[in-house]
């Protein structure tokens, strides 16, 4: 083993990459992720270039204000106010894909230290952290999202909030987004400490973290530097899976009406605006419908497809 | 003996004990031994007799629960390390006294690159900028015998064979050129050809820097080239303790006597079977009031069940744990008179 590695050895992450290529739908999700976060953040300029609309655009024309079906210059139609569909889907893509993204990034930063802590530190602190979790997990966590919504959202937005919401512009809207973010990183992190704090018990007594210590590195520095990049591979499969369980979340809450607000528009949003018409002009709902549940798919296809690949049990050191 | 120069670490009565289901394990029960400045020691014992514990314990690196340091004092530069902060030991760690540990292969961080895990050492107690620590990785990574060490310096554990894991684990040991080194069976996990490079390396090296060694091992032939002095441990006691010659020459332990018997001996290669001490190390956590060594003693008599053995001084130098060690160290002498006609 040793003699092949000498010339050149293939690192763990080469590895895992290779595995993944070789499964087929792992690849899929992969190129469609791919292609839809380039559509997303290119594509709503390219619409505008192409016919004049943006995600929020009404023709002034009384003949366009009405919900058009597909066509050339609307490929998924237009809605009730005439707005292009396919603009509002990928602008509501954005905001999903970002609402899953930042909120995983929250639940990643809260979770890894949490978990870390707890399963390094160990013995009664480990047992009082854990037990923290286990109560939060016992409250429904839509429950404490509505409730940080409903609380922080409309008149008592925190001022830190609208100092962020002042330089980014977006008024109203964005703070809710904001707070969207924040609420759904808040609890979706208890899994992720979980998932860390049980690697890191079976990294702690590792000889290496023992030679760390007998080398004089400080508790902290045996923690994030030693121990939490061996958790990453777990980390990686955990956090794309909770990316789209973050953008399922979303999408219930905005279908509900208490996600993400008018002007802007998320899947959950424009799926709750076109279920009104389901009979008449069903494209309202098809659409972004699709276009989500093709995205949760290929995320989830991309999880399983890297957990897989980054499997610990087939890791040798 | 160049223990003139006068000790750099004394252990004085150490005694470390695990909780267990199964009762209190005496892992360390009553140790104590000097290390002089330059000088090697060897502590060779069995499987479980305490070797490991006993240098965990200097380093305050015992996993507490279950295991506790109950009483005792680690002398260091004057002062007690057991007695000092997590923040003043932390401090002693890696500068002053550095460990190898057992196994290459599981001591390395396998996500960090060689020259990091070398460099976090000096930066953290050096005070190094990462350029130095860099260059001065390298430069460890030469003195111990990595060829190519510049551009090996950038590669991860995983692409090193476990000798040459070993030498880096000996670099990072070295690095910060502490005062004490404990090797703790630094050559089990290693080939046979391996060893004899790895501990010429450690010869070398002590005494290039004059560091002081703790060699622990179970393996008789390692320690007699090395040691200036030996201690034999048995179920957390000192058994014997001796300067090297001298514990080979004229063993004053039953224990000892056998380990010696069962090294194997290219001289006496006429077909009888190697001797072997017969039973097994005993539970430490449900010891006899006797001896510890009673059940397995050729010599055994109802004294040795009974009461606990006296840690008896044949000579300046020389201590044995047994209620007939005079008698044995005799004995020795006898037969190398014997041996020497």
């Amino acid at each position: 083993m040793m003699k092949e590695e000498n010339a050149k050895g293939t690192s763990l992450w080469k590895d895992a990459w290779r595995r993944l290529l070789k499964n087929k739908l792992a690849v899929f999700g992969m190129i469609v992720m791919a292609i839809m976060i380039v559509a997303v953040i290119v594509g709503p300029t390219i619409i505008e270039q192409l016919t004049g609309y943006t995600y929020d655009y009404m023709p002034s024309d009384q003949d366009l204000i009405k919900s058009m079906p597909p066509s050339l210059t609307h490929p998924m139609g237009t809605d009730d106010t005439g707005r292009d569909i396919l603009a509002r889907v990928l602008i509501g893509g954005r905001i999903s894909l970002m609402v899953g993204i930042i909120s995983t990034f929250v639940s990643l930063i809260i979770g890894i230290s949490y978990g870390a802590i707890a399963g390094y530190l160990g013995g009664s602190i480990d047992n009082l952290m854990m037990r923290i979790v286990d109560v939060l997990y016992a409250i429904p966590y839509i429950l404490i999202v509505i409730v940080l919504l409903s609380v922080f959202g409309k008149s008592n937005t925190p001022a830190w909030i609208k100092s962020i919401v002042d330089t980014i512009g977006g008024g109203q809207g964005m703070s809710q987004i904001i707070l969207l973010f924040i609420a759904l990183g808040a609890v979706s992190w208890l899994t992720m400490a979980r998932v860390v704090r049980g690697q890191v018990l079976s990294l702690k007594n590792q000889e290496f973290v023992m030679a760390a210590k007998a080398t004089g590195v400080t508790t902290l520095g045996i923690i994030f530097k030693h121990i939490v990049p061996n958790t990453l591979g777990p980390v990686i499969v955990y956090a794309t899976l909770t990316i789209p369980s973050v953008m399922l979340s979303e999408a219930f809450l905005s279908f509900l009406g208490i996600g993400v607000q008018a002007p802007f528009a998320s899947w959950g949003s424009l799926a709750a605006d076109g279920i009104k018409n389901i009979a008449i002009f069903p494209w309202q709902l098809i659409f972004p419908g699709v276009t989500m549940a093709l995205t949760l798919f290929s995320l989830n296809f991309l999880g399983d497809g890297l957990r897989d690949a980054i499997d610990p049990q087939q890791r040798k050191f | 003996m160049n223990n003139q120069n006068g000790s750099i670490l004394s252990v004085i009565d150490l005694r470390t004990y695990f909780q267990t289901e199964d009762g209190v394990v005496k892992a360390v029960d009553g140790i104590s031994f000097e290390l002089g400045k330059g000088e090697t020691l060897g502590i060779v014992g069995e499987s479980g007799s305490g070797k490991s514990v006993t240098n965990l314990s200097i380093l305050r690196l015992i996993p507490t629960p279950p295991g506790k340091i109950v009483s005792g004092e680690v002398r260091f530069d004057g002062k007690d390390i057991l007695q000092q902060s997590t923040e003043e030991v932390r401090k002693i760690r890696g500068r002053r006294i550095a460990m190898i540990f057992q196994d290459p292969m599981t001591s390395l961080n396998p996500f960090i690159k060689i020259s990091r895990q070398i460099g976090e050492i000096t930066e953290l107690h050096l005070k190094h900028t990462r350029a130095q620590s860099r260059a001065h990785a390298i430069k460890m990574l030469e003195l111990v015998g990595i060829p190519d060490a510049e551009s090996r310096a950038d590669d991860y554990p995983h692409e090193f064979s476990g000798g040459m894991r070993q030498r880096v684990m000996i670099a990072m040991a070295l690095s910060c050129e502490p005062e004490v080194l404990i090797a703790d069976e630094p050559t089990t996990a290693l080939d046979v050809t391996i060893q004899a490079q790895i501990l010429e390396l450690i010869k070398d090296l002590r005494i290039r820097l004059g560091t002081s060694v703790i060699l622990i091992t179970h393996d008789l032939g390692v320690v007699a080239g090395m040691a200036d002095k030996i201690i034999v441990m048995y179920a957390g006691k000192v058994f014997e303790q001796a300067p090297t010659s001298e514990l080979f020459a004229t063993p004053a332990n039953p224990y000892t006597k056998g380990l010696l018997k069962s090294v194997p001996d290219p001289a006496h290669e006429d077909g009888t079977p190697l001797y072997q001490i017969p039973g097994l190390p005993p539970d430490v956590a449900h010891l006899p009031p006797g001896c510890p060594f009673e059940p397995r003693c050729e010599r055994a008599q109802d004294i040795c069940r009974q009461e606990f053995p006296p840690f008896i001084q044949i000579n300046e130098t020389h201590n044995s744990l047994c209620h007939f060690a005079a008698e044995v160290y005799a004995e020795s002498i006898a037969e190398r008179e014997l041996n020497n006609k």
